[in-house]
């Protein structure tokens, strides 16, 4: 989706942002000043609700985080709110045997998805850009995975991966006692075993996104390179690679993204013990688990919530001057 | 181009061509096995597994385990959970979000982009880094007479609303981006001609809007449907949890054997296979929406 120019005025932009009350001041340029009072309630309306919504939700409860970090509290009144300072980081940066793994595992994570199912997805995205027959049927088969639930597809490789019943030690013989190999328990093995399924799953997604970015390539860059006698791979490497830089920006954001949510395939696999320790799962196990301790849930939170900031602001900031530009 | 064209026949049948197919087709199939492992197990009786082993040739082949399953955890219960909030979330988002696309890609002012990185920032941010405060938030809110549960906590309303706030920041994004396509004379010459800016958007841009709305419905649906962790948070009793985090309950209490589990999350799975392979140049399409711009 390219942004089309819309002529932007900025001194023209009088009207206040939405959610406050709509102004007597006059717009002196564009098309603004054919707005009667009452259409600009309804556009007042229309953007303040969402965006209350939205910020009432996501944002004050992200700030929330933030505050509630640097304090103890049970939950139980607001009296109980104590301010710590740093105590609840201290120890989750000193004490708790689970941070520094978790720390680890989501880098893993991110670090497995992008070296292996995303060049996977590229290139399976070149063999089905090449207008073959059953293309779709190929495609479908690749992203199946896709459609369905975390949760379910934890249950769908349980059952290869189960110790007594699951495929693989059936085929290799090692589903009897004093043979197991635990891929579900054993803290050296489960997390390369979870995260084998989440690069299933993730290839397929990959493959989409760069088959659309594909499907962008100017065509004549591809005549142009064929007659100048350039093999497939130099012009996949020379030609098409670099034009896929945009695909390979989301790419990157969506990856990293999705190895800092994981969660749902840990929580069903072996609910985050001990090899698969996630962020995610430390930060839910404050709040489902027995004991709730907000002020310490909510440090994880904090941690969680900068490291995604590193990825999340330059992103933004590069795709948003691109737009005022547009 | 034309004149190279003529020259080739149209499938030129090449050794390289072969071998892509056999690759393709071979890769396919391994990509399947999993799911197709998990059929397999669930068309089996567990006495046969037991006795057999799940490597083996099966005796018996059925869909008992399938209706087994769906019987024993009352599925039905808990596909309609899951109606009672995906359709009015998914309804909800697209509307509000429609709303807020059309005030930033129509109008001129200062804070527009703003606002648009507020709503998008707010999508990319991990589900976990709000989740406590949240908790506690729908704790505190009684809704006496409202929600089965007198709260917002454990109810399908809370549920509608943080997938409707979430879910909202990608698809005004995306809106945003596509109503920007849109011809400006369009909604210009309804100004001029007196429409009101509710007329504007209800009956002018939001029309035009269809595909994109359509694609993003598809997407929607599918990853309100899939939710587990949202629902895992805020909703306590099990009977109120929709059909994804419900079975993560039933696989601990009903289901006593895998073959039944397989049977039971193939089942879960069926309504989202059925929306993409009806749907799915819109399932597609939405997701490359968002994805290709920047």
């Amino acid at each position: 989706m390219s942004s089309e120019t819309t002529t932007k005025i900025p001194e023209a932009a009088t009207v206040p942002p939405p959610g406050a009350a709509t102004p007597k001041r006059r717009v002196p340029q564009g098309h603004q000043r054919l707005l009667t009072r009452r259409d600009r309630l309804t556009l007042g309306l229309m953007a303040g609700l969402p965006t209350i919504l939205h910020i009432a939700l996501v944002w004050v409860t992200a700030l929330a985080s933030i505050a509630l970090a640097f304090t103890t509290w049970d939950g139980i009144g607001f009296d109980s709110i104590q301010w710590v300072g740093l105590q609840n980081f201290k120890e989750l940066f000193e004490q708790n045997p689970q941070f520094w793994p978790a720390v680890q595992h989501n880098v893993i994570w991110f670090a497995v998805l992008i070296v292996i199912p995303t060049p996977l997805g590229l290139f399976l995205a070149v063999q089905l850009d090449k207008k073959i027959r059953f293309s779709r049927v190929y495609q479908t088969a690749f992203f199946l995975p896709v459609v369905m639930s975390m949760a379910v597809i934890g249950f769908v490789w349980q059952l290869i991966y189960n110790p007594d019943t699951g495929l693989i030690n059936s085929l290799i013989g090692a589903n009897e006692p004093g043979k197991y190999i635990d891929w579900i328990g054993d803290p050296d093995l489960n997390l390369w075993a979870i995260l084998i399924a989440a690069s299933w799953r993730h290839a397929g997604y990959m493959m989409i996104l760069y088959l659309a970015g594909l499907k962008g390539v100017d065509p004549s860059l591809r005549e142009a390179s064929a007659l100048d006698g350039a093999s497939e791979w130099q012009t996949f490497k020379n030609v098409i690679f670099p034009t896929l830089r945009p695909t390979n920006t989301v790419v990157l954001v969506v990856t990293i993204i999705e190895a800092l949510r994981a969660f749902d395939l840990v929580y069903v696999f072996n609910g985050g013990a001990e090899g698969t320790e996630l962020l995610s799962i430390l930060v839910t196990s404050n709040i489902i688990g027995e004991s709730s301790r907000i002020g310490y849930g909510s440090a994880i939170a904090v941690v969680l919530l900068l490291i995604s900031l590193v990825v999340i602001v330059p992103y933004l900031v590069a795709t948003f001057r691109k737009e005022r530009r547009a | 181009m034309s004149t190279l064209a003529l020259k080739k026949p149209k499938t030129p049948i090449r050794p390289a061509r072969i071998l892509l197919h056999l690759f393709l087709a071979g890769a396919a199939l391994a990509w399947l096995a999993p799911l197709l492992w998990a059929v397999y197990a669930a068309m089996r009786p567990y006495a046969e597994t037991s006795e057999k082993g799940y490597v083996s040739w099966p005796d018996t082949l059925n869909f008992d385990n399938f209706t087994n399953a769906y019987q024993q955890s009352d599925m039905t219960h808990y596909f309609v959970n899951t109606l009672v909030i995906a359709v009015p979330a998914v309804l909800l988002t697209l509307f509000l979000s429609s709303m807020v696309a059309f005030y930033v890609s129509r109008f001129d002012f200062r804070l527009n982009l703003a606002l648009l990185l507020v709503f998008t920032a707010g999508n990319l941010l991990p589900q976990q880094v709000i989740i406590t405060p949240l908790y506690r938030l729908y704790l505190l809110i009684d809704l006496p007479g409202i929600t089965m549960s007198g709260k917002l906590y454990d109810s399908a309303l809370g549920l509608v609303l943080i997938h409707v706030a979430f879910q909202s920041g990608f698809c005004a994004f995306v809106l945003s981006n596509y109503m920007r396509t849109l011809p400006h004379e369009l909604t210009e010459a309804a100004l001029v001609d007196g429409a009101s800016v509710w007329r504007m958007y209800w009956q002018i841009v939001l029309p035009l809007c269809r595909p994109a709305m359509a694609a993003l419905a598809t997407l929607l649906s599918i990853w309100i449907y899939n939710d587990f962790f949202w629902a895992l948070v805020l909703i306590s009793t099990g009977e109120n949890m929709p059909i994804t985090s419900a079975l993560n309950n039933l696989t601990g209490t009903y289901f006593t054997d895998p073959n039944l589990v397989a049977a039971g999350a193939l089942l879960t799975a069926i309504p989202t296979l059925i929306v993409y392979f009806v749907l799915q140049r819109q399932f597609v399409s939405g997701l490359t929406l968002g994805a290709n711009k920047g």
